[in-house]
C-alpha cells in the first residue's frame, strides 16, 4: 500500500514537481500567541463552503427550478428520497453557520488589522467573498418557492429598485420580469448554482493563494511566543475542529430540520410576522426605523445609500487606515469595529423582538 | 499456579486499532446517506393491460401511429381497412423508437439503420432479435391493443 502510494507520488512528481510545493507547505508556520484561536475561523468557513458544494450538488439531482415544480420537487426530496430531508437540512444549516463563521473571521481580521500591508488584497477578496455569500443566501432562499421566500424576495428586490437611476434596471435584471414570478425563480436558480459558484470559486482561489504566498500574519500588539508548523501540527488541529463542527451541524440538522411551509401564492396576502434571514435582519430593521422623509430625501433611499457607502468603506479599509499602514496605533479602527458589532447585534435583536 | 499467558497488545497498536475503526465508522456514516440519496426513489409504474385507439376515422390505410403502452411505445400500422399490426416500437438494438416506411413496406430504425419486416422480424442491420408482438383486435370501431400471450 505504502509502496504503491510512493510509486504514484514519484510518477506525478517526475512530471509536475509537486515536491517543491510540499517543501513550501512544510515551511509554512503559524505564529502562536494569545489570539491564535482566530486563525481557525477561515478554515472553518472553508469547511462549510465544501459542505455547501457537496450537498448543493446532491440537491440539484432532484431539484426542479420552475415555479410549477420547485416546491413539489423539494417536497419529493424531503418525503421520498432517502436522507433527502437530511441533505436539505444540512445545506440550510451549513449556509447559516457559513455566514456566521465568515462574520467572525472577518471581524477578527479587522480587529487584528491583518489587512495592513502587504495583505490589502487578501482583505479585499475576503470582503468580496462575504458579499457573495450574502448573495448566495438571498438567491438560495427563494428556491423552495414557498410563501416566506416569495415575499422575502419581493421585499428584497423592491429595496434595490429604490436606488436612483440604476435601481429600476437592476431590479428588472434580478427579477426577470416586472414582478416576482417563475422568471425570477429561473434567474435565482441560475445565480445560485451557476454564476455565484463560478465567481466565488475564482475569488476564493485567489484569496487562498494569497494566504499561502504571504503566510500567516503576525499580530501588531500581541507577543508571539513561537511558531507551529502548518503541516501537520496546525492542519491536524484544523481537522479536529472540522470534525467537531460537522457533529454540531449534524445535531442541528437532525433535531431542528428545515421546514418547507406553504407553497408561494402570488395572490395571497403576505403572512404576518414575515422576516428576512437573520443576516439581513439588521439592515431590514434599520430601514424600518427611518422616517419616510429626512429633509428632502426619501428615508429608505438614505438608508440604502448609507449601507452602500458603509460597504464600500468596509471593502477599502486597508486604503484609508493610514495610521496602521505607518505602523502607528489607530484606535478609530477599534471604535468602528465595536460600533458595527453592537449595531448589528442590537438591530438584529430588535428585529426579532419588535 | 496460573499458567494462562495473556496476549498483550502494545498500547500504540491498540490506539491505532481504535482510531482505524472509528475513522471507518465515521466515513460509513457520511457515505451511507449520500449513496442512499443518490438512489432514485421507486415511482410506482402503472400496470397496463390494454390500450384503446377509438378514433379510427383519422387513421388512414397505410398509416402508422405510435401509442403509449404504460411507459413503452407501440407502433400500430393500418395495413388494410380491417388489418392492423401492433409491435413494440423500441428497437431491440439500442432502444431507439422505430418508424414505418410505407414505400419499402418495412419498419426502420433511424439510429443505426436497423430494419424489420412487418411481422417484426429483424431482417437487416444491427438489431439482435425481433420486435415484441402485440395483439390488435377491432371491436365496435375501436382498436384494442393487448399484450400477446407468450
Amino acid at each position: 500500500m505504502k509502496k504503491l502510494f510512493n510509486n504514484i507520488y514519484s510518477w506525478i512528481d517526475e512530471r509536475v514537481q509537486i515536491s517543491d510545493l510540499v517543501k513550501f507547505m512544510s515551511k509554512k508556520y503559524v505564529p502562536i500567541h494569545s489570539h491564535s484561536i482566530w486563525y481557525y475561523f477561515g478554515g472553518v468557513s472553508l469547511f462549510f463552503f465544501i459542505i455547501q458544494v457537496v450537498t448543493g450538488i446532491l440537491l440539484t439531482f432532484y431539484y426542479k427550478g420552475s415555479s410549477e415544480q420547485a416546491y413539489e420537487s423539494i417536497k419529493f426530496i424531503m418525503s421520498k428520497v432517502e436522507f433527502g430531508w437530511l441533505i436539505r437540512s444540512i445545506h440550510a444549516w451549513s449556509a447559516n453557520l457559513f455566514i456566521f463563521t465568515i462574520f467572525i473571521h472577518m471581524f477578527s481580521v479587522f480587529f487584528e488589522r491583518t489587512y495592513r500591508k502587504p495583505r490589502e488584497l487578501t482583505w479585499v477578496t475576503g470582503v468580496l467573498l462575504f458579499f457573495l455569500s450574502l448573495s448566495f443566501g438571498f438567491s438560495g432562499y427563494l428556491l423552495p418557492w414557498n410563501e416566506l421566500a416569495y415575499f422575502a424576495t419581493k421585499v428584497g428586490t423592491d429595496i434595490v429598485g429604490v436606488v436612483p437611476i440604476i435601481g429600476e434596471p437592476l431590479k428588472l435584471l434580478l427579477r426577470g420580469s416586472e414582478d416576482v414570478t417563475g422568471a425570477t425563480l429561473s434567474r435565482f436558480f441560475a445565480f445560485h448554482v451557476m454564476l455565484l459558484p463560478l465567481i466565488f470559486s475564482l475569488i476564493l482561489f485567489i484569496h487562498l493563494l494569497l494566504v499561502q504566498i504571504q503566510g500567516m500574519s503576525e499580530p501588531v500588539e500581541e507577543k508571539v511566543k513561537g511558531n507551529m508548523p502548518f503541516f501537520p501540527n496546525f492542519f491536524l488541529r484544523d481537522l479536529i475542529l472540522w470534525l467537531l463542527v460537522l457533529n454540531i451541524l449534524a445535531v442541528l440538522a437532525v433535531f431542528f430540520p428545515s421546514e418547507l411551509g406553504l407553497k408561494a401564492n402570488p395572490l395571497a396576502p403576505a403572512p404576518a410576522g414575515i422576516k428576512p434571514e437573520w443576516y439581513f435582519m439588521f439592515m431590514f430593521q434599520s430601514l424600518k426605523f427611518l422616517p419616510s422623509k429626512i429633509l428632502f430625501i426619501d428615508g429608505e433611499l438614505l438608508g440604502i445609500l448609507l449601507f452602500g457607502s458603509a460597504g464600500v468603506l468596509w471593502l477599502l479599509v486597508p486604503f484609508w487606515d493610514r495610521k496602521t499602514a505607518r505602523g502607528q496605533k489607530n484606535r478609530l479602527i477599534n471604535y468602528i469595529g465595536i460600533f458595527a458589532i453592537i449595531f448589528i447585534i442590537v438591530m438584529t435583536i430588535l428585529g426579532w423582538v419588535l | 499456579m496460573n499458567t494462562t499467558t495473556q496476549k498483550k497488545i502494545p498500547r500504540k497498536d491498540f490506539f491505532k486499532y481504535i482510531i482505524n475503526i472509528s475513522t471507518s465508522a465515521f466515513l460509513i456514516l457520511i457515505v451511507y446517506p449520500i449513496v442512499s440519496f443518490l438512489k432514485p426513489p421507486k415511482q410506482r409504474e402503472v400496470e397496463v393491460s390494454d390500450v384503446k385507439i377509438s378514433n379510427l376515422d383519422d387513421f388512414a390505410i397505410g398509416d402508422s401511429k405510435i401509442v403509449r403502452f404504460g411507459n413503452k411505445p407501440i407502433i400500430v400500422i393500418r395495413k388494410e381497412k380491417e388489418q392492423f399490426i401492433a409491435l413494440s416500437a423500441a428497437c431491440t438494438h439500442l432502444d431507439c423508437t422505430v418508424q414505418y416506411k410505407k414505400d419499402e413496406s418495412i419498419i426502420w430504425c433511424a439510429c443505426h439503420n436497423g430494419k424489420y419486416d412487418l411481422t417484426g422480424r429483424n431482417i437487416s442491420g444491427p438489431p439482435p432479435r425481433p420486435l415484441d408482438k402485440f395483439v390488435a383486435t377491432l371491436k365496435n370501431n375501436e382498436l384494442i391493443i393487448t399484450k400477446a400471450s407468450s
